[in-house]
């Protein structure tokens, strides 16, 4: 229903080239503050490595990491990801946990925010209202601006087989539908806002976890004890697993996890378009091979996500760019698979409905002609589907890619897990200031319950819809296109559409 | 004097407790003297009557006061065989644990409104920072731990050894909050005589309706609290209604609260309770109704209070003339 986006990527390490470490070192000192032999040793050992170049910030790293076996965190976040990092901060904000000992836990280097450059990055994410209003809480979304995106004012869905054709947009498209955001620009408006709270959230970098002991079912009050390869050990009374699909997090919990993968594989790419345009629609067209989506980035920039069959991918990713941009142009003007009998009933129906409310239903819009894509934009990988039964257990609670991966057909995945963020940060908040341990079960199971009413229907829909649009079959066909342009007609069916999606 | 044990589960874990003061001898039935050990352990329904020296002496110090006490053995020995359970997640206090997101809120947000509480502090994380509280009744510590982590300074009183064993093994497991939170075996009225006037608030949740002498314990309650300080009360209505909820319902159908826990003649309208706190010079700020769902487990406020009600009376600083 939306455009698709790489939901799938938001938990991935950031691979970034580390340039601002003395920045980093800068945010774990005030930490150390408190405990003067700590202190001393770090001194040391910094005027001791001055003159050797390379290992010295490696050592003090090290150093301070020893600091930490001692110390009890409230709240550990595991995963420094866009979710992860959004998650630390809005605890770190939040005035009622203004006491609370805060650590992120990130495998890869300090997060640097590359010089931007006129061109874009391929990983992009379509971003909701809600997201948006979640940022703006802690004051990242300025960042977020200051550097660059791309409001949709309108979307516009259809497929190959029929005209039938859906739009969502808010009346007189003065409200945004959505934010065409890059992955970085999120996370270095994040990171910067991280990094102001630096007493508040400390964050250690090149920690990679090699075991979690979670306190077993009913012992209140043992905490979780954090091992990391280095052999340090941290405690916590709380652990926030936001560690990617692939979350050792959820490993740990030994959570029943319903996974699937489709034989399909996105591939992503930035796009010139012919002309200069408004552009701000996003676009989604269903073919039988899997939804293609292309996102505005600038008025003649659009960044595409096209979900093919593994072994088209392939040939895809194999061709020249120029045959890939013809097969691109064509996939998405191709009208050699309408059906005659479907565009009859289809044009019997509109007739109708016109004849009752004139007016209603969206004017079709064409979509953008692609001139050529970025060289060496093109990227492809697989896609799947995942769901945790449980996203809590005593003292630990997952949030993001780590409870849920999605198809990125509807650009939900990363703002599914925004919303995980919004939800959890909230009853914590509320728990705390009831005077709760911030490991207590209750609000978790809140948390848990109330994400699942929301992510649970989400996840059967795209899949649904996945499923519905792989088809050719002609009853199928009618029934969807029917199905499709009857709820772009009804107005109140698209408003909940939108702000369930939205939410 | 004589002096009471109860014969628990365990045999060699038998403590030896006052019949009066309810506190423990320090002394186990293995380790007593031999003239006090009862003949036989299993004779008289595990209860045991023995004389004691210890108790004697006890005895002369400190229980002169017993005609104005409000504590009822009774409900003493009916408490005594649950303390172990207050911690317990699914346990017999489970919708007691599920009524602090009702009492802790009343709590806090009481002494917000009556200004008791720096206005700065209300803002932040610890918004009771420095108030001093008693709770009295305070069991194995359900309430003390929630309002210690706003930052007040805790008194927990409790009549029964074993719960406060509890309370204090179980805030010793958080060392944030054990430095902030003091358990004593003890009765307001006998606070009262070391410390009138001394706390901030004085809570007194599901106790009034385990009381005897319920005017005594009122005054002792309001005695204890300085001029311009709070008391909460939490408590149930001695209504048709409340027999059959209270008694009928979640004590013998639902079974969420143990059997026997409360007894229908002992539950105290609010009016009564309003009566005594205005004579004593208070001024009742809040009186609200309560409701638990079994179902989600969750209370809530309504405004009915014919069966669960929370009261907040502040004490007024100038002498009420009449």
């Amino acid at each position: 229903m939306f455009p698709g986006c790489l939901s799938i990527f938001c938990q991935d390490a950031i691979k970034f080239t580390s340039i601002r470490k003395v920045r980093q070192l800068c945010r774990i000192i005030p930490y150390n503050r408190s405990c003067c032999p700590v202190t001393y040793v770090f001194f040391n050992s910094e005027t001791r490595h001055l003159s050797s170049t390379g290992s010295r910030h490696q050592q003090v790293g090290e150093d301070i990491e020893q600091s930490l076996t001692a110390e009890v965190w409230d709240i550990v976040v595991s995963g420094g990801g866009l979710v992860g990092s959004a998650m630390a901060c809005v605890l770190g904000y939040s005035s009622v946990l203004l006491d609370k000992k805060i650590l992120m836990l990130e495998t890869g280097p300090p997060f640097s925010q590359k010089p931007l450059t006129e061109k874009y990055s391929n990983r992009v994410f379509a971003l909701t209202p809600a997201t948006r209003d979640l940022l703006n809480s802690f004051k990242a979304w300025d960042n977020i601006c200051s550097v660059r995106l791309k409001p949709v004012k309108r979307m516009q869905v259809w497929e190959a087989c029929s005209d039938a054709t859906i739009s969502f947009q808010h009346t007189g498209m003065l409200h945004d539908v959505a934010y065409i955001v890059e992955n970085e620009v999120i996370l270095g408006g994040v990171m910067e806002q991280l990094a102001k709270i630096s007493d508040r959230v400390t964050v250690l970098n090149h920690a990679k976890v090699t075991e979690y002991v979670l306190p077993k079912q009913g012992g209140i009050n043992e905490w979780v004890e954090i091992k990391l390869e280095n052999g340090r050990k941290l405690k916590t009374k709380l652990l926030i697993g936001a560690d990617g699909m692939r979350s050792l997090v959820r490993k740990t919990m030994n959570v029943n996890y319903t996974a699937w993968n489709y034989d399909q594989k996105a591939i992503v790419a930035t796009l010139k378009l012919s002309e200069p345009t408004e552009n701000n629609v996003a676009w989604q067209r269903f073919i039988s091979t899997g939804p293609i989506a292309l996102l505005p980035l600038s008025d003649d920039q659009s960044s595409l996500v096209w979900t093919a069959t593994s072994e088209l991918a392939d040939q895809l990713m194999a061709m020249p760019e120029d045959n890939f941009v013809d097969a691109l142009n064509s996939a998405i003007w191709d009208e050699s698979k309408k059906n005659p009998i479907v565009e009859k009933t289809l044009g019997t129906l509109n007739s109708f409905l016109n004849t009752l409310w004139p007016g209603e239903g969206s004017v079709r819009q064409l979509p953008p002609n692609i001139l050529s894509i970025d060289e060496g934009s093109r990227a492809c990988f697989p896609l799947g589907l995942g769901h945790a039964a449980h996203y809590v257990a005593p003292r630990v609670a997952l949030v993001g890619d780590a409870a849920h991966r999605i198809h990125p057909l509807a650009g939900q995945g990363v703002n599914l897990g925004f919303g995980d963020v919004q939800a959890l940060a909230k009853l914590l908040v509320n728990s705390v200031y009831d005077g709760n341990d911030i490991g207590t079960l209750e609000p978790l199971l809140e948390y848990e319950t109330e994400r699942q009413r929301h992510i649970v229907p989400t996840m059967c829909v795209i899949d649904g819809l996945n499923r519905l649009y792989s088809t050719d079959l002609l009853p199928v066909v009618l029934l969807r296109s029917l199905g499709l342009h009857l709820t772009d007609t009804f107005r109140p069916i698209k408003e909940r559409i939108i702000s369930h999606a939205s939410s | 004097m004589q002096m009471k044990f109860l014969k628990k589960s365990n045999q060699s874990m038998q403590t030896i407790i006052c019949q009066h003061c309810q506190r423990n001898t320090g002394h186990q039935l293995s380790t007593l003297p031999k003239v006090y050990r009862p003949s036989s352990v299993n004779t008289a329904k595990n209860i045991q009557t023995i004389i004691c020296q210890q108790a004697t002496k006890l005895s002369t110090t400190n229980y002169t006061r017993q005609m104005s006490s409000t504590i009822n053995p009774e409900e003493l020995q009916k408490f005594r065989l649950l303390s172990q359970k207050w911690w317990d997640s699914r346990g017999d206090f489970a919708v007691l644990r599920a009524m602090n997101s009702l009492r802790i809120p009343l709590v806090r947000d009481g002494l917000k409104h009556t200004g008791i509480a720096s206005l700065k502090a209300t803002l932040g994380p610890k918004p009771l920072d420095g108030l001093k509280i008693l709770d009295v009744g305070c069991g194995g510590g359900l309430l003390c731990e929630p309002l210690a982590r706003l930052g007040a300074i805790v008194t927990g009183i409790d009549p029964l050894q074993e719960n406060i064993e509890v309370a204090k093994q179980h805030s010793a497991q958080d060392p944030q909050i054990s430095g902030q939170i003091t358990y004593l075996v003890s009765s307001v009225e006998e606070q009262v005589q070391n410390q009138p006037s001394y706390y901030d608030a004085v809570v007194a949740s599901e106790v009034v309706e385990h009381v005897d002498n319920v005017e005594v314990f009122i005054s002792s309650a309001v005695d204890l609290v300085k001029k311009g300080g709070s008391l909460f009360f939490t408590t149930v209505n001695r209504t048709w209604l409340s027999y059959v909820l209270a008694i009928c319902i979640a004590e013998w159908g639902l079974r969420i609260v143990p059997r026997g826990t409360h007894e229908w003649s002992k539950f105290i309208p609010p009016v009564n309770l309003k009566e005594q706190l205005e004579s004593k010079n208070c001024h009742i700020q809040l009186l609200h109704g309560m409701c638990y769902n079994p179902v989600t487990r969750k209370w809530s406020w309504i405004t009915d209070s014919s069966v669960n009600y929370a009261l907040h009376a502040v004490k007024l600083n100038e002498t009420h003339t009449t």
